[in-house]
């Protein structure tokens, strides 16, 4: 215990005393701060005397700590950045591979979608799985064949519009020429004017809708459907969309026609299990839509049949025109 | 236990009285009792001190500055107790008189009236000093440093304090 002299030993008591008095003093004072909040006064000083050191306190714990953080702890980041890295990359691929599961979803929607509004057409879906490898044919290659009822000349489509048609069968691969290639063709028709005239590919994404006299007003943004003149496809299925009319060879014009289905991007279509002649409900761009339960879609009539041939279907089959 | 004794042996004589038992106590007592019960009947009366001239007596008079703090400590604290100021105003202004007074009379010969005059009128002004500064410090009150009320106050307590000094004088063992 540190000795205090004799003679300073009244002074230290002095001292006690009266910091012992001042404290009883604060103890009972009520003191009015700033903001005229009431506290004793032993309370506010208290606050003052102690928060200045907490601050310091704290201040210098928070430096010490964030120093320790940010130069010396770093023995796990790089580790901890590599996985994260990791984690990121393989984050981006999940989401691309859902993106694509999305996509397909909805593709496939779209397909249950038409076949259901067409009940009555014999079709089946089917998946791309391949490119012919000649760049001057388009062909596509299917993952069902024979054992699926797949026959040579059968009409490929997608709710979009028409894509092809069987040129090769096998037993479980199916050979697809689009109508893009130069040795493609469907019968088809203006939608609106009902001016028929083949359309054909020649190895170009747009069509060439042949025969079509310079006498007829044909204009852009007009819709080219099937005729159902060639026997492979239903009439009155979206061939594509008129996107130049030039003077051609005369007497007749050259109308390049946008295909509907997209061609460059199939993944998944519909065969038409039938060569013979059949009638598609209408409207088939209002199976496109993405929504099963939409009742405009399960309601839809088909348009009136106007053809010959057509009219002679519905007549030999009436339940496959409704 | 001799009455006086040298307190600095070789130089100045100056003694530390010693008084009756329960002295000391029993002055404190009847000082807070007047100084309480009195002014009821004789307003004026509270001009004096009486707690303060006990504390100056008794501090000058045994002239040991760790008793004379104590003993203005309790003075002070009870008078404290018997008023509306908070515990520790009074207390801490006669805890300081204590001991100034103490040690002043371990130096001084304070025997003689005029000195008792004289330091009392000092010891009043310094102990009205110490309250208006811890009222000014810790109480907030703007209380004023001097008034003539406070000067014609350290002149009463101190023509009252040569009197009682001199009864209490009577008091001491012989």
């Amino acid at each position: 215990m540190v000795a205090i002299p004799s003679r300073h030993r009244s002074l230290v008591l002095l001292t006690i005393v009266v910091v012992v008095q001042v404290l009883l003093l604060a103890v009972q004072i009520q003191h009015t701060d700033k903001e005229g909040e009431n506290r004793s006064l032993i309370r506010s000083w208290s606050v003052g005397l102690i928060s200045p050191f907490e601050r310091a306190g704290a201040w210098g714990v928070g430096k010490i700590r964030g120093t320790w953080r940010h130069y010396f702890a770093l023995s796990d980041t790089s580790r901890e950045n590599e996985r994260l890295k990791q984690e990121n990359d393989a984050l981006k691929l999940e989401i691309t591979q859902l993106r694509g599961k999305a996509s397909e979803a909805d593709r496939l929607a779209r397909l249950l979608n038409f076949r259901e509004s067409q009940e009555h057409v014999p079709m089946v879906g089917a998946r791309v799985i391949g490119t012919g490898p000649d760049a001057n044919s388009a062909v596509i290659y299917l993952d069902r064949g024979q054992r699926d009822g797949i026959k040579k000349n059968m009409g490929v489509i997608t709710p979009d519009g028409v894509v092809g048609k069987v040129i090769e069968s096998f037993s479980d691969t199916a050979q697809v020429l689009l109508l893009t290639d130069r040795d493609s063709g469907v019968g088809a028709m203006i939608e609106e004017s009902r001016i028929q005239s083949p359309v054909g590919g020649n190895g170009e994404p747009l069509l060439n809708m042949k025969y079509i006299s310079n006498d007829d007003e044909v204009k852009i943004g007009e819709h080219v459907v099937t005729s159902g003149m060639d026997r492979i496809f239903p009439r009155d299925l979206p061939v594509g969309t008129i996107a130049e009319v030039k003077q051609g060879t005369p007497p007749f014009k050259l109308v390049r026609v946008r295909p509907s289905a997209q061609l460059e991007k199939l993944e998944e279509v519909i065969v038409l299990l039938t060569t013979d002649p059949v009638v598609m409900k209408k409207k088939p761009e209002d199976a496109v839509t993405t929504n099963p339960s939409s009742s405009a879609t399960k309601d839809a009539k088909p348009k009136p049949v106007t053809g010959k041939r057509s009219q002679e279907t519905a007549a030999r089959n009436p339940d496959n025109s409704q | 236990m001799n009455d006086t004794f040298d307190l600095r042996s070789g130089e100045t004589h100056i003694e530390v009285h010693k008084f009756r038992g329960g002295t000391i106590v029993l002055a404190t007592i009847f000082a807070l009792v007047i100084q309480a019960f009195l002014p009821v009947y004789i307003p004026k009366v509270a001009i004096v001190d009486l707690p303060l001239l006990i504390t100056i007596y008794f501090g000058l008079s045994r002239r040991n500055p760790s008793t004379g703090l104590l003993l203005g400590m309790v003075v002070g604290l009870l008078q404290d107790s018997l008023s509306k100021t908070p515990l520790g105003l009074f207390g801490i202004a006669k805890t300081l008189i204590g001991f100034v007074a103490s040690s002043i009379g371990g130096k001084l010969d304070t025997e003689h009236p005029a000195a008792r005059f004289a330091l009392t009128v000092v010891f009043f002004a310094l102990h009205q000093g110490i309250i208006v500064l811890v009222q000014r410090l810790l109480l907030a009150h703007a209380e004023p440093w001097f008034t003539i009320r406070l000067a014609i106050a350290a002149l009463v307590n101190a023509f009252v304090g040569v009197f009682l000094y001199f009864i209490l004088d009577r008091l001491r063992r012989s």
